[in-house]
């Protein structure tokens, strides 16, 4: 009787309130959680553990030492190379509506007071995809750390390669493969963190290629679309499919960890790989 | 009627003629008007392809598979089976033969003659254990010194349960890991369909041809079109809007020659395309094993270094508006 009550209730709130952005409803736990609530527990459902998608800027907040962060190539900017459908629109509207210039953040900082190179791509830049400015910039960051014997941390948050830049898009994952290959030669550590979610091209190429892969909790990872999985096998599939947890069980990730400690083991790792010897 | 209306008009009756050509040949009539009409048609057809017909080329049943060119190009071919590690993948083939007489390795995506073979294979789409077997042919090349030759023929890297449970992702990465930095020269030819990364995992050499009527895409025009317009039916203008065909990838730097092939597609005279196709082979690698290893490897970054497009922004838009530590550098 007390939940049937309550629940009209919170959705006359929800209806009144979230266009001001005062509460979020759980996408996982359907419960309506106070929005500063929510910020002030790192986007963690409070009552259910779920870890809500961080924009790329928040993610560099989470990871990196304030007044750090040194950014990179921010003014590499797409070109539409095959004039495809409604691409320059629907660019002009993400610089628009997330006020950057595309769907990765580069650059060198300090991680608990390790210094590293970062890339974060940024899902809310059209889907975090990976185009031509994307792959440059994950290239570019590669080669700089080798440049300033620096270790190298990826986040990783994807649908994968950029469809609107066509076959110029895959080529971005030998571009980067071929970069990561530079960091690995110079014997440099380079630690993936595969956030939700992390798809396709960008799983196929450099994300899948670190010396450890860290996981958020409840992640989406894979390389192929759950539905398109599904048109060609026609079964339903299993329960916890291409989740953090699932490719812990089947050995492509190294730990799974809940975002309040992920900056402390990230620099426990750089630690532990050799990183941070020498001041930068 | 619209241009593609008519062109697929025109399409039917090149088919049904042709079929016609073969039934008086077989009958032992004189076919010479009907050769001529035959020809004169294909020629207007084909003459300038749509993107669409050009999709269908490199799909066409009949098209020459790894196993005409195998025959055709290659001598004394032996395949080597398993990725030591889980299994063995019939979707692709990996294994040592003579290429004018001198010893390669060559893989390639093994699609089948026949519904019962392509039900085997995959219809070309390898597992994760196909991409490691690919890997560790390649680096048996390294070992040895042996230059590689890679044949791209696939839909798609297989999008199954099991692919994913065995890392689809890190093998196709890993592969191109390998590709990247191997010391031996690496010529691969798209000589079909070349679909995405399940295409790039051994698709990434010091050349890289494309057969005519073969295509290369980020995703098929199919998915493309039920993405952006929700409507699969639509896949002729994505087609187009994708840029797929041979010519436009020559155009992008993605590819360095396109090889010809007869007109209308390979399949029409295998011995020509598979021939037309080991001159450029042999010619290709001649010029990059001419190379030292390092050289090689140089170049090879650099090559795919340099793709992708794009441009310098002008400074005042360019600062990510809501992160005040973006201006604060150390």
């Amino acid at each position: 009787m007390l939940n049937w009550l309550r629940r009209p209730k919170y959705e006359s709130v929800e209806r009144r309130d979230i266009p001001a952005g005062l509460w979020a409803k759980c996408p996982r736990c359907a419960q309506l959680v106070y929005r500063k609530e929510l910020e002030r527990n790192l986007k963690v459902c409070p009552k259910c553990g779920y870890h809500h998608r961080l924009s790329g800027p928040e993610r560099l907040r989470l990871l990196v030492d304030e007044g750090t962060f040194q950014e990179w190539d921010a003014d590499l900017a797409s070109e539409d190379p095959l004039g495809f459908p409604e691409y320059a629109d629907r660019y002009r509207q993400a610089v628009q509506r997330t006020g950057r210039p595309e769907a990765v953040l580069c650059g060198r900082g300090r991680i608990d007071g390790v210094p590293a190179a970062v890339a974060v791509l940024d899902f809310d830049f059209l889907g975090g995809s990976m185009g031509s400015v994307v792959g440059e910039k994950v290239a570019r960051t590669f080669e700089r750390a080798v440049d300033l014997r620096l270790p190298v941390v990826t986040c990783s948050a994807s649908g994968g390669a950029r469809m609107q830049e066509g076959v110029l898009s895959l080529m971005q994952l030998a571009k980067t493969v071929a970069a990561v290959g530079r960091l690995h030669a110079a014997g440099l550590p380079f630690v993936s963190v595969l956030c939700d979610p992390t798809t396709g091209g960008v799983t196929a190429s450099f994300a899948m290629l670190g010396d450890v892969h860290v996981a958020e909790p409840g992640a989406l990872i894979g390389f192929a679309g759950a539905r398109v999985i599904e048109q060609t096998i026609r079964q339903k599939l299993p329960e916890g499919f291409q989740t953090a947890e699932f490719l812990l069980r089947c050995g492509l990730v190294d730990l799974i960890v809940p975002r309040a400690e992920l900056k402390a083991t990230v620099a426990r790792l750089l630690h532990l790989m050799g990183a941070g010897e020498v001041v930068g | 009627m619209t241009d593609a209306q008519d062109r697929a008009a025109r399409e039917r009756e090149l088919e049904q003629l042709e079929e016609q050509l073969a039934q008086m040949r077989a009958s032992g009539a004189d076919t010479a008007d009907l050769e001529a009409r035959v020809q004169a048609l294909r020629e207007a057809v084909w003459r300038h392809p749509s993107p669409w017909q050009v999709v269908q080329a490199a799909r066409h049943p009949q098209r020459p598979k790894l196993g005409d060119y195998l025959t055709r190009i290659f001598t004394d071919v032996v395949e080597l089976h398993g990725d030591r590690l889980f299994g063995d993948d019939p979707a692709v083939f990996a294994g040592l033969a003579r290429l004018d007489g001198e010893p390669v390795v060559v893989v390639g995506h093994h699609k089948g003659k026949d519904t019962r073979e392509n039900v085997y294979r995959r219809w070309g789409m390898p597992n994760p254990e196909g991409y490691r077997k690919a890997a560790r042919l390649f680096r048996l090349a390294d070992k040895l010194g042996l230059p590689v030759v890679a044949l791209v023929d696939t839909p798609a890297a297989y999008p199954g349960v099991e692919a994913e449970e065995r890392g689809q992702a890190e093998a196709i990465a890993r592969s191109i890991f390998t590709l990247v930095q191997l010391r031996s020269p690496v010529v691969v030819a798209i000589t079909g369909e070349g679909g995405s990364g399940g295409a790039l995992a051994i698709g990434v050499g010091d050349r890289v041809l494309m057969m005519q009527y073969a295509i290369y895409s980020v995703i098929p025009p199919e998915g493309c079109a039920a993405i952006l317009w929700r409507d699969a039916a639509r896949k002729e203008e994505a087609a187009s809007a994708l840029k797929l065909t041979a010519q436009d990838l020559l155009e992008l730097g993605v590819v360095d020659e396109v090889v010809p092939e007869p007109l209308g597609g390979a399949h029409r005279d295998p011995d020509r395309a598979a021939a037309a196709l080991h001159e450029a082979l042999t010619r290709h690698l001649g010029e990059v094993r001419a190379l030292p290893p390092e050289e090689r490897i140089r170049c090879r970054y650099d090559k795919y270094r340099r793709m992708g497009r794009f441009s310098l922004r002008p400074a005042h838009a360019a600062a990510p508006s809501d992160d005040p530590r973006s201006a604060d550098v150390r």
